[in-house]
């Protein structure tokens, strides 16, 4: 079980709680605005991008290759930048703050 | 919100990728009234793209590929109708009737119904065995179980996307995999000939049979195996035979309705047809795109969510004229392939092979000096700054874009 708090783009504070799938499809699930997982989740549409709390970095970890590719030229891209839609939901994560991007 | 909703009915006809992610756009925009959504496929409603890719190669179900959890649908009070088919629209009575006879009432209607595979008069193929589509979760489970019975020569009718992302699964389930296409390059109604030849040699090299110039004129079904024959003579057997060479738009409904109707449902900037309480979505829709100034129909993804995010704005009282560039993506094997734009009508591309990476390239395709599209092979950031660019009308310095010395960057190539 992981506990992920997500901070949209409006300030809007939602705290979800997971056991499997994405960080995508959780956002999804719980409706987090700026969050569409359009491609379902497949790293092709861009649209599930986050940043990561800086002090959280250190358990969700660095993107794919595929997935810097995907970020790198983006406007809003940071050092922490991930689309979610490639971070699984485990007891790993728990805790984390993740600020959507759009 | 422009007028009270409370009391209102909004009926989808149509639960995949538009239709579902209509309804939930439609309650985000605030709309307080009834949304019921009906298809015909009696599945709970599931991403599509998957079914020719991972889900052919699992053994599961399409729980974990659903385009939204159950239980947004209730929470979101969006009622889901499933197995029911749609007989007729009467607008002016404003309802449906359905196949079991009952009628629904609707205020706004919308039509996302979509297409269906285009299955060609063979000669032979109706009697065939293990004859299939792949369109639906259920014709990705037939073809699995029909490949669990050992039988693993499998004839696949078209290279197309849909023919070749089906090839790379089942040639992983350990297939043996024929691709009969009838022009004289796979993807030839949709990428340059550069393209073609760059997923002939990757499916060649896993051991798929590509045969380009193959007209299937008949099939017969004898000792337990299909035989499958073309115009040039040639004779391949098959256990089992998939059909991949295009669909057929469902535009029916709509046109017995006297809607407009072209290449599909006619729409407006709004998704709107010529009837103002009735809306069309996703695949089945003929729509203006403002960026190449034409009208199109499109098969994507991308088309079906983005369009129902311009309806439900636009009955929820916010007009925002639809204005995407499309894209769309394809896996096979371990190739991503990232597409964005629309190629038709280029008089020129340009190939980049990067040097730093192994299996990393893109064709970018222009009209004299615009940039149309962009195909990148395990290349997102040429996908991504094809984006840019087309979206910006950039003009590109076709010399650089060329040198391959030149890295990829956004400003490397104006």
């Amino acid at each position: 079980m992981a506990t992920i708090t997500f901070i949209t783009n409006d300030n809007e504070t939602i705290i979800a709680e997971g056991t499997t799938g994405s960080v995508m499809e959780l956002a999804v699930q719980n409706k987090v605005k700026g969050i569409d997982g359009d491609c379902g989740g497949v790293c092709s549409c861009a649209t599930c991008h986050v940043h990561v709390e800086a002090e959280h970095w250190e358990k969700i970890g660095a993107p794919s290759e595929l997935e810097n590719d995907m970020l790198e030229f983006d406007e809003n891209v940071s050092e922490y930048s991930r689309l979610c839609c490639q971070i699984d939901v485990t007891d790993a994560i728990d805790g984390v703050v993740l600020k959507v991007v759009k | 919100m422009l007028t009270e909703t409370s009391n209102k009915i909004c009926v989808v006809i149509g639960a995949s990728h538009a239709g579902v992610n209509f309804a939930f756009a439609l309650r985000k925009e605030g709309w307080e009234g009834e949304i019921i959504l009906f298809d015909s496929d009696p599945d709970f409603p599931y991403h599509r793209p998957p079914l020719s890719k991972a889900y052919l190669t699992s053994e599961e179900g399409t729980q974990h590929d659903l385009l939204f959890p159950k239980q947004n649908y209730e929470t979101d009070n969006v009622t889901l109708k499933l197995g029911q088919t749609i007989s007729s629209i009467h607008r002016k009575e404003k309802s449906i009737s359905i196949s079991d006879g009952s009628v629904q009432h609707y205020d706004k209607l919308v039509i996302s119904t979509g297409s269906r595979p285009f299955i060609p008069s063979i000669k032979g193929l109706n009697t065939a065995n293990n004859v299939f589509a792949m369109r639906t979760a259920e014709d990705a489970i037939n073809i699995r179980n029909a490949l669990k019975k050992n039988h693993n020569k499998v004839v696949i009718i078209g290279g197309g996307y849909i023919g070749l992302e089906t090839a790379a699964s089942l040639s992983k389930k350990g297939a043996l995999v024929t691709v009969l296409e009838r022009e004289e390059r796979v993807l030839s109604r949709v990428t340059a000939p550069e393209m073609s030849t760059y997923f002939e040699e990757l499916h060649h090299n896993h051991g798929v049979s590509i045969l380009s110039n193959k007209n299937v004129k008949s099939v017969d079904f004898h000792n337990k195996i299909n035989e499958v024959h073309c115009d040039d003579s040639s004779s391949y057997k098959a256990d089992i035979i998939i059909v991949g060479v295009g669909i057929k738009v469902n535009t029916e409904l709509a046109e017995k309705a006297g809607l407009e109707i072209k290449d599909g449902i006619k729409v407006d900037a709004y998704c709107k047809t010529n009837d103002e309480n009735i809306y069309a979505l996703g695949d089945c829709t003929y729509h203006y795109n403002l960026h190449y100034k034409k009208y199109i129909r499109l098969e994507s993804v991308q088309n079906a969510v983005d369009q129902a995010k311009i309806a439900a704005k636009s009955i929820c009282g916010e007009d925002i004229a639809y204005n995407s560039i499309p894209w769309f993506w394809s896996d096979q094997y371990d190739v991503k392939l990232q597409m964005v734009g629309l190629s038709q009508g280029y008089n020129q591309t340009i190939k980049r092979i990067e040097t730093e990476r192994d299996n990393c390239q893109s064709v970018w395709y222009f009209k004299d000096d615009e940039l149309l599209a962009v195909d990148a092979i395990n290349n997102a950031k040429a996908y991504i700054l094809g984006t840019r660019f087309i979206q910006k009308n950039q003009i590109i310095d076709k010399n650089k874009l060329s040198d391959i010395s030149i890295g990829i960057t956004p400003t490397s190539f104006i």
